[in-house]
């Protein structure tokens, strides 16, 4: 230490905060200066992508709008030959949604996805009211409600409808929140099992976990739907529609249990030590503090899952059941309306489907971690 | 000790009016001898401050009390109640013996008052309104009761380390452990722990604390157990420890932790 510094003076006043200077305020232009404009290299990028961008959305705009037909008949389609040909999807529509599902009964598919819909709204609306009744309606009441209205029970005077005729989007619909609802309980209880101190049950759950992941889902569906009856009799096969439905939630539920397992390992020793120290036992201290914060880090990952697990729905197709995917390509070679945009169109319409459903439930992820994020956040 | 002595000591009725008998426990974590032959007798109210270098197995023996740790062979009993594998028998010790960690370990997913209404609330089963009741009175005791409503990770080192402690106390333990409560603080705050602990063994707590805070152990330890490479090397009263230590062991200790 030098003298000077020895006897520097005291500071005994508070330097004020000061604002920043004008070239780090923060505000539009600065951004742009940072992040786009930054380096001539970044400026060439800069531009180059955004040329790049409205080639693409002019041409994207041009086919589903600007060019494409929206009144009339095939004829204007194929007279046009350049956009899209919308009254195509317009009379395609509710094939596409119900399949060859009668169209006297279809009335009974609407409600019961108009109250699937305002109870998924419910229990996903956080500030809801009540959404503990929400969710007891829409795992036990729901199931059931929807059974009755969409297969129908002859008894009540809604004849039963074959599943055989059950197609599009119903089918897709039905397939995915069969498969979000259970994979999520069973891949945790898989999670669970498999971190178990229990070598029989820990056995068992990483054979099934290991067994289901490193089989292609098509193999999956193959079986269930061609293997099963050969070596099951009849009267104990379950209807065609149901098997893909076990299998699909079986074969995610393998995946989210490694999901699930990936966020509990985050959790820190400590707080299984904290919940024992107070006597708390194994099954509350897994469902009030292990799991809501391993589900919390791991919210991403759930929901590309989802995701996964919605898009993996067309492989039904393969077994002859006819889901969205399967309803537009069977729209689509409709000889009556043979043209060339039909296809496109098609395709399309089907993109912006998925597309629709799986922005939605990306969105909402996100919105959840932000509000969990808040809660506890230093 | 002798296999002659151990089978002695080991019929022998637990003692009522001890809080904690360990009683020749031994721990080893795979081949490691962590713990060798330890035993020690707590009496009701009083308070032990454990000390040693680091790996003597201080935290491992207090670990042990509430079965965090198990213990391979020898006996502890808690409350009269022998700490052994039934899980019935060691969640029914659990509560009633509060522990206190270096890091905390508040659930940050909680608030500071569903961190202390948690446990009574689902172990012991009190009503809600009941609990936060408690809750609110012990967050007022260790002064942080205008937190009640902040998450974890909103408080500072020493308010958390508080709110822990009040967590723990909500389950009105018999017994509190504390596991090195004040390393993990910056200095300024470990004062604030401290004053909470002593008020606390002022009122007739029993406590077992792993320490360092040498001015603590004087202040409130009615014995200082002095631990080196898993055994009790000497037991004594905080003056007689740091005034005149009798094992060597032990002024080597003092030596190097009061320069």
């Amino acid at each position: 230490m030098t003298d000077q510094s020895m006897h520097s003076p005291i500071v005994s006043a508070l330097i004020p905060a000061m604002a920043p200077p004008a070239d780090i305020r923060p505000g539009p232009v600065t951004w742009m200066k940072k992040n786009l404009f930054s380096t001539p290299s970044s400026c060439a990028l800069t531009i180059g992508f955004v040329l790049l961008a409205a080639w693409l959305l002019h041409h994207f705009l041009s086919f589903a709008i600007f060019n494409a037909v929206w009144s009339g008949g095939r004829e204007a389609c194929r007279a046009s030959g350049e956009g899209a040909c919308w009254p195509f999807i317009a009379e395609k529509f509710d094939y596409l949604r119900y399949g060859a599902y009668p169209v006297s009964e279809r009335w009974r598919v609407d409600l019961a996805e108009l109250l699937g819909a305002v109870l998924v709204a419910w229990l996903l609306w956080t500030k809801a009211p009540q959404r503990k009744l929400a969710a007891l309606l829409f795992f036990l009441v729901y199931p059931v409600a929807s059974f009755v209205l969409v297969r129908g029970v002859a008894s009540l005077g809604l004849p039963v409808i074959d599943t055989t005729l059950w197609g599009g989007l119903l089918i897709t619909l039905l397939m995915s929140i069969v498969g979000i609802v259970f994979s999520l309980p069973i891949g945790i209880i898989l999670a669970l099992g498999r971190r178990s101190e229990l070598p029989f049950i820990k056995a068992v759950c990483v054979t099934f976990i290991e067994v289901v992941r490193g089989v292609p889902f098509i193999t999956v569906l193959f079986m269930a739907n061609f293997m099963m009856p050969l070596f099951v009799p009849e009267y104990l096969t379950p209807d065609r529609l149901l098997r893909p439905l076990i299998a699909i939630a079986l074969f995610s539920s393998a995946y989210m249990a490694e999901v699930v397992r990936a966020g509990l390992q985050a959790i820190p020793k400590g707080q299984y030590e904290a919940a024992n120290a107070l006597g708390i036992s194994y099954f509350n201290m897994m469902r009030l503090i292990v799991l809501p914060q391993a589900l919390t880090i791991v919210i991403p990952s759930i929901v590309s899952t989802f995701i996964g697990l919605f898009k993996d729905t067309t492989l039904v197709a393969i077994v002859g059941i006819a889901d969205f995917l399967k309803a537009v390509e069977t729209a689509r070679v409709d000889p009556n309306w043979a043209g060339p945009t039909i296809s496109s169109t098609g395709y399309l319409y089907a993109g912006l489907v998925y597309w629709g459903f799986c922005f939605s439930m990306s969105r909402y992820s996100q919105s959840m971690e932000r509000q969990l994020a808040r809660g506890h956040k230093s | 000790m002798t296999q002659a002595m151990y089978a002695a000591t080991k019929g022998t009725p637990p003692n009522k009016a001890m809080a904690i008998e360990l009683r020749d426990v031994n721990k080893w974590f795979g081949s490691y001898h962590a713990l060798k032959n330890v035993s020690l007798s707590v009496p009701q109210g009083q308070r032990i401050v454990i000390c040693g270098p680091s790996g003597s197995g201080k935290s491992t023996m207090i670990r042990c009390v509430n079965h965090l740790e198990e213990h391979q062979s020898g006996e502890i009993i808690v409350n009269g109640k022998a700490v052994t594998e039934d899980l019935r028998k060691i969640d029914e010790v659990r509560s009633n013996v509060g522990m206190v960690f270096q890091h905390f370990n508040l659930f940050p997913h909680l608030t500071v008052l569903e961190n202390c209404t948690l446990a009574p609330v689902w172990v012991r089963k009190m009503p809600r309104s009941a609990a936060e009741e408690l809750a609110r009175h012990y967050l007022e005791r260790v002064r942080i009761s205008e937190k009640a409503n902040s998450y974890p990770g909103q408080l500072s080192g020493g308010q958390q380390q508080r709110a822990a402690i009040a967590r723990a106390l909500c389950m009105s333990p018999k017994i509190m452990l504390f596991d090195e409560p004040t390393s993990a603080l910056d200095p300024e705050m470990v004062k604030e722990v401290l004053e909470t602990m002593v008020s606390l063994a002022s009122e007739g707590m029993t406590m077992l604390c792993v320490t360092h805070e040498m001015g603590f152990a004087r202040e409130v330890a009615d014995r200082v157990v002095f631990m080196d490479r898993g055994e009790i090397v000497e037991t004594n009263t905080p003056h007689q420890f740091f005034a005149n230590p009798r094992s060597e062991r032990a002024r080597q200790f003092l030596a190097q932790i009061l320069k």
